[in-house]
């Protein structure tokens, strides 16, 4: 009796968060994943159960170049935040002496957070732009006498947003693993006679691999769904998977819209599921 | 790496800052000797400890550990290895390549560590774990690992910070045997930081007791306790009574202290002034009780009440109240309790031999 009570209570206790979930993400999905099965025209959708968007999707040449170029976009980006973000993070968890400083220094890591995605992407623009700041510089110096094209409106421009948007998501998990390392087994690794590289590698590494992991996660699941990033800075001259769908849904193509967002869904859940089999990050939770 | 143990330190000093930790120290530990540095926390037992190690900076002084000035050297390099309070096991390494670390880092091939790891195991009884992570032991078999991983490297100097204090009594005792045996099979200086006072008398060829970042006595564990230098260590080691008491007479022959029916007489002790105050000490288990003193405790009395009887097994523990309020304990074996029973409440005489007595500086 006590046990079918405390059953009950306990699904009780549940229901709120289970709504959430239902209200926010189940019927969602649920709801894009059927409407990814109907069939569509210039100006209508039309309920049905067609294959037709994934054998579309799947069979256009195009959709597997916008899957190679997301996938660059998603590596380049993953790259070089987590260079960025675990020598940031362990420059403020190891270097960083009294806790006041590192707290100041992450608050100072999170300034560009105060303003919105848009406003910090389109700031790169008179920076990079053919008669920006960089290439009055660059050719004031006399270092370049014609300006650089590759900065603005290319897949660098694009790369560099991303890690500038994104790398605090690599520094903050990365920074909480490495709080939580014992201080005193990086000075048993030098006890034993680990120099500094062998502690970072025997040592640090191993034990950041959850905070890794789970920044990889957040770093690589944006990216993928990226689409304003890869439309503002190569200035339309570039796809994404996002923006792909972006533009299927501007167009009023809906059925195709959601196919590519199942697909694009699928993948991304591959890419964390194998993340995860890398990495226990439980211990992190 | 396996020189001599020996280690010296000249005017030691670590200051962090304006606050000073230790406060140029000297001290002397022959090779193949078991020190226990020990004292309230606090009292810089650990920062030497850790400077002996190399894991913290010596801001004066020298460090020499077999004649050689190593000062300026890197743990490695010393030839010490420190076994810590917590242990700081890998925790994403099993035993095997926690004990096998330091070989890994001296470049030794993985055949040949994996050999000496297991031997290794063996020695502190942990082969079977050797492929288990260490949060799946136990505190007592972490600790052994621990052992092992600094022993690998074939030191001359362990150094343990409180390796004790995380053990339940009954492993604690345990452990405190094996780290003897394992001290005089391998031979080589072991230098133990503890709080507690029955480690350090039962692991050590030499105590050192510190109080404030100085050392206020070294020798070996009978002097320490029998002859404490001051109030401070014979309160901190425990087992005495202190005793206080103006000079009256003096001769080399012993000063008196005192006088008429409560003096107290300290035979052999001779440079005391007329008027000054003395301290002295008389062990708890040497006190005796009776309806009155014996005629060779004259100069060695004092007539208590017994306010506390405290039944410990091997021994009884009576708590016993002057006149003037001070409290006096007596250690009794049982046996003897037994024979002569107090209770309460009861008024006796509590005596002692006058030549049991030790001044205290």
């Amino acid at each position: 009796m006590a046990f079918d009570m405390s059953k009950r209570s306990s699904y009780f206790l549940i229901s709120p968060m289970a709504l959430i979930f239902a209200i926010f993400l189940v019927v969602p999905l649920l709801t894009i994943v059927i409407v990814s099965f109907w069939d569509y025209d210039e100006y209508r959708i039309l309920p049905d159960f067609i294959f037709e968007n994934y054998s579309y999707l799947l069979g256009s040449s195009v959709t597997w170049k916008i899957y190679l170029n997301t996938f660059k976009y998603a590596a380049l980006t993953w790259g070089f935040t987590l260079l960025i973000g675990f020598t940031v993070a362990y420059f403020l968890a190891f270097h960083v002496r009294s806790l006041t400083w590192q707290i100041v220094l992450f608050m100072v890591c999170t300034i560009p957070f105060w303003t919105s995605n848009i406003i910090r992407m389109i700031s790169w623009i008179p920076f990079l732009g053919r008669n920006g700041l960089l290439n009055s510089a660059l050719m004031g110096l006399g270092i370049v006498d014609q300006p650089l094209e590759f900065l603005l409106f290319s897949d660098f421009a694009v790369v560099l947003a991303d890690v500038h948007l994104y790398t605090l998501f690599m520094v903050v998990p990365i920074f909480n693993s490495m709080m939580r390392i014992d201080r005193s087994l990086i000075e048993a690794a030098r006890d034993a006679g680990a120099s500094g590289f062998e502690t970072l590698r025997q040592v640090i590494v191993p034990l950041s691999k959850p905070g890794i992991a789970i920044g990889s996660i957040f770093v690589i699941t944006v990216v993928m769904g990226d689409f304003i990033t890869v439309r503002l800075m190569s200035g339309g001259q570039s796809a994404s998977v996002g923006l792909q769908i972006s533009n299927e849904i501007g167009v009023l193509q809906y059925p195709a819209a959601a196919a590519s967002a199942v697909v694009l869904l699928i993948t991304v859940l591959l890419i964390v599921t194998a993340l995860l089999r890398m990495v226990d990050i439980r211990k992190e939770l | 790496m396996k020189g001599n143990g020996a280690i010296e330190l000249i005017a030691v000093s670590k200051h962090y800052g304006s606050t000073i930790a230790v406060k140029s120290i000297n001290l002397k530990i022959p090779a193949g000797a078991y020190c226990c540095l020990i004292g309230p926390s606090g009292c810089g037992k650990t920062t030497t400890l850790r400077m002996i190690a190399g894991h913290e900076v010596i801001s004066e002084g020298d460090l020499l550990i077999g004649n050689r000035n190593v000062t300026e050297l890197p743990p490695v390099k010393r030839g010490t290895a420190m076994m810590f309070q917590n242990y700081a096991l890998f925790p994403h390494m099993t035993c095997m390549e926690n004990v096998a670390f330091g070989l890994r880092m001296q470049g030794v091939a993985a055949p040949e560590r994996t050999e000496r790891a297991k031997e290794m195991l063996a020695r502190v009884h942990m082969e079977k774990f050797a492929d288990r992570k260490p949060d799946q032991l136990s505190g007592g078999q972490q600790q052994r690992i621990a052992l092992a991983r600094a022993l690998i490297t074939q030191p001359s100097v362990l150094l343990l910070d409180e390796p004790l204090s995380a053990l339940d009594p009954f492993l604690r005792a345990r452990m405190r045997d094996e780290l003897r045996r394992l001290q005089q099979e391998l031979g080589i200086t072991f230098v133990h930081v503890t709080h507690a006072q029955d480690e350090a008398l039962a692991l050590s060829d030499i105590v050192v007791v510190m109080e404030d970042g100085v050392i206020r006595q070294q020798g070996t564990p009978e002097e320490i306790f029998n002859k404490p230098r001051s109030r401070f260590i014979a309160n901190f080691m425990g087992g005495q009574n202190i005793f206080k008491g103006t000079v009256s007479e003096s001769s080399p022959a012993g000063t008196l202290l005192g006088r008429g029916p409560d003096s107290f007489l300290l035979p052999g002790y001779g440079n005391a002034t007329t008027g000054e105050d003395l301290e002295f000490t008389i062990r708890t288990d040497l006190i005796s009780l009776g309806e009155q003193a014996p005629g060779d405790a004259k100069n060695g009395q004092i007539p208590v009440e017994i306010t506390t009887v405290e039944y410990l097994g091997l021994w009884v523990r009576i708590v016993a109240t002057t006149d003037d309020g001070k409290e006096i304990t007596l250690m009794k074996t049982e046996s003897e309790f037994r024979q002569a029973p107090v209770r309460r409440k009861e008024k006796f005489i509590a005596y002692w031999k006058p030549e049991h007595a030790h001044v205290l500086a």
